[in-house]
């Protein structure tokens, strides 16, 4: 279908880049002494994802990862960070008791996943759909709205309950 | 070397590898909720990476996930709140009083 | 080089054209436009406010205090670099970076014509809104690595106000965005075509629905663009911390907030992106309520008569500055101190009167429409900026805190649902 699509450009690079960028922040979020530390090297590793969406031609995807989860979700870890003032417990040790056995845990689970991508390469389809890219909210606003309406009910009831639940248990008295 | 989905599927599994030992390491309630925000993420780079093959519903189902990592993050930090104005603690090993 | 040259001839933005030199000149053009911008800003509300409280203002460095911005800048940039003792350093270099480099971003998806965007996203005004949002994080960076408590506090303030005001303008904004795809035309009448059936993100499209609906969306289903249009000014005003909402940086409460422990050029930086943020989210409000870059009646006022009358207004606005600016400098004192700022003040004006001799050309007239006339209403919204500042008294925390969550937001929340009950029907 021969639609107004922009050329993707410097693919590689890109990609390479920005994973390369996410995998980085993300050793840097569980390695940083520092919760803020951790909080900024989590800016890092969304913000990344958000332009890979973007190489996936997902622009919606990626607008609401940067309105929802860095200007909303980070903003709420480093308020908590910064009001509970954590700061002094830096300087304790960082890693559990049980830090051998949680990380043989996960090599094997890497172990697994290597396994799966190796064994299952034949089963991906090889082209990829072409949607127009101009439409892309247009079109994912018709299904939340037309297949999707029951799911997008239950979440906004969810994040009502969140509300209500989260504002309950952070308040000094009831 | 062309980009194919395989190539983003790595890069979401390396994501979710490096969340799971977050969870399991630290001590940090509050670094264990961000690798738990890591994990999320892997999932939905896995969901976006399909969807450019199968349709669109991998972006609406990665919009709703978005939505619940929010409302977990909120309810999370919550509890965290409300312990540590009990015991005046943030690591996990040190919460473990049903009541005081 | 052909293909340099073949783009003027097509009518998309460079960004849909994949021209990537022209989107490097159009950045620069935007970077150095704003940079003149804010400049003007820094003078322009120093004036204003001073001859609102009946005083003067900078007479002194230039004529009429026209080179106190540069001297500013200077000082500024000469001042010595202080780091508070146990600051974080990353953090505290990183902050104003933040701050600048998102106030900017959001300039990429601007229209300032139908072609004259450095590209046309299809999610531009969540683009946008996003970008916008993402300041508040070096706002909250920048307060934690001050290490002292007057900067967190204030940026905890300041933040959790930015937070706050950031859905009622989403509110605001959605409604608009919902106007692109309603027509309504049995309710109001409005003209032919009521736009494309589905609704449109993206910022050009916006203004030209405005276009083919022959309405501006503030006056689409009175009083309901009108109320949008309001929350949305109201909110703006408090998202970029400017007064009458400004507690968390007023000198008087807390020693100038999250930017107390900056000095020098750290803190120009907030500065410049401050009012950078106010012209972004000033021409959100223009885009989305204004009509955007469409001259007043072009449709009512239709035909080539009319748009050559209208074309000439650029070229009237300049004459109109160099008209003052050279009254001014005859009626400037006639002892010899004053010699210099005679000569400037008239070496200026008749620099105003040049340009605007050179938008008289019918060359430059008919592309310089569009812009000149984006331009002059976020202008008018400056304006308002400035007056607000000196009109109004300060809210309290608590008072802004309650506006926004118990009225912004549930009247924001009102004004959609009736938009799209009056839409649908």
């Amino acid at each position: 279908m021969p639609v107004q699509e922009l050329t993707p450009v410097a693919t590689p690079y890109f990609f390479y880049g920005l994973s390369a960028v996410a995998v980085l922040s993300a050793i840097g979020v569980i390695m940083r002494r520092n919760p803020v530390h951790s909080a900024i090297s989590l800016i890092f590793t969304l913000l990344s994802l958000a332009g890979l969406y973007l190489m996936l031609y997902a622009p919606f995807v990626a607008g609401v990862q940067i309105i929802l989860y860095v200007g909303g979700i980070v903003v709420l870890f480093l308020f908590v960070i910064m009001l509970i003032n954590i700061e002094r417990m830096e300087r304790e040790y960082q890693f559990n008791k049980q830090w051998l056995v949680g990380l043989l845990a996960a090599t094997v689970l890497g172990v697994l996943f290597v396994a799966v991508y190796v064994k299952g390469q034949a089963i991906f389809p090889q082209h990829a759909v072409r949607f127009p890219e101009q439409l892309n909210t247009q079109q994912v606003g018709k299904m939340l709205y037309v297949d999707y309406l029951l799911p997008f009910e239950i979440a906004s009831l969810l994040l009502l309950v969140a509300i209500v639940g989260a504002v309950v248990m952070a308040k000094k008295r009831i | 070397m062309e980009i194919t989905t395989l190539h983003y599927l790595v890069v979401a599994a390396a994501l979710f590898i490096i969340g799971t030992i977050g969870v399991l390491t630290r001590r940090n309630v509050v670094i264990i909720l961000m690798s738990i925000e890591l994990i999320l993420n892997a999932v939905n780079l896995n969901l976006v990476a399909f969807s450019r093959l199968y349709g669109l519903h991998g972006q609406v189902f990665s919009i709703f996930v978005i939505t619940d990592a929010a409302a977990e993050a909120a309810v999370g930090l919550g509890i965290l709140i409300a312990f540590f104005r009990n015991k005046e603690t943030v690591n996990a090993d040190e919460i473990d009083l049903l009541k005081f | 080089m052909q293909d340099f040259l073949n783009y003027l001839n097509s009518n998309l933005t460079p960004g849909q054209a994949g021209a990537y030199i022209w989107v490097v000149i159009y950045i620069l053009i935007i970077f150095a436009a704003v940079s003149v911008a804010v400049i003007a800003m820094n003078w322009l509300e120093r004036k204003i406010l001073a001859h609102m409280q009946v005083r003067l203002g900078p007479m002194r460095v230039g004529p009429h205090g026209l080179l106190q911005p540069f001297a500013d800048a200077l000082k500024l940039l000469l001042k010595e670099d202080i780091i508070p003792a146990n600051a974080d350093k990353l953090v505290f270099w990183m902050a104003p970076l933040v701050v600048v480099i998102t106030a900017f971003t959001t300039y990429i998806v601007i229209p300032f014509g139908p072609t004259h965007a450095v590209t046309d996203m299809n999610i531009g005004i969540l683009f946008m809104l996003g970008v916008a949002s993402l300041g508040t994080l070096g706002i909250i960076m920048a307060g934690w690595a001050s290490n002292s408590h007057y900067p967190l506090l204030g940026s905890l303030r300041s933040s959790a106000q930015m937070v706050s005001y950031e859905v009622a303008m989403g509110m605001a904004v959605v409604s608009a965005v919902l106007m692109t795809s309603l027509s309504g035309a049995g309710v109001y009448g409005i003209g032919p075509g009521g736009g494309d059936a589905i609704g449109t993100l993206s910022m050009i499209e916006i203004v030209r629905a405005q276009m083919n609906q022959h309405v501006w969306f503030i006056f689409k289903f009175f009083p309901l663009g009108l109320a949008a249009f309001g929350i949305f000014a109201i909110a703006m005003v408090a998202e970029t911390n400017r007064a009458p909402f400004d507690l968390p940086e007023a000198e008087s409460e807390l020693t100038a907030g999250f930017h107390t422990e900056y000095s020098g050029f750290r803190w120009s930086l907030f500065f410049l992106a401050e009012y950078a943020a106010m012209i972004a989210v000033s021409s959100i409000a223009v885009t989305l309520w204004l009509g955007g870059w469409m001259r007043p009646f072009p449709h009512w006022l239709g035909g080539t008569a009319w748009d050559t009358a209208f074309s000439l207004f650029p070229a009237l606005t300049f004459f109109f500055l160099a008209g003052l600016t050279l009254r001014t400098t005859v009626r400037m004192p006639k002892t010899s101190y004053f010699k210099i700022q005679k000569t400037g003040l008239g070496v200026f004006g008749l620099l105003l009167g040049g340009i605007g001799l050179v938008l008289l050309v019918p060359l430059v007239r008919d592309r310089i429409q569009d812009i000149y006339w984006f331009t002059i209403k976020v202008a008018g919204f400056m304006y308002l900026y400035i007056w607000y500042r000196g009109t109004f008294p300060r809210y309290r925390f608590d008072q802004l805190m309650s506006l926004g969550w118990k009225f912004m937001i549930p009247t924001g929340v009102g004004v959609l649902i009736a938009t799209a009950l009056v839409g649908v029907l």
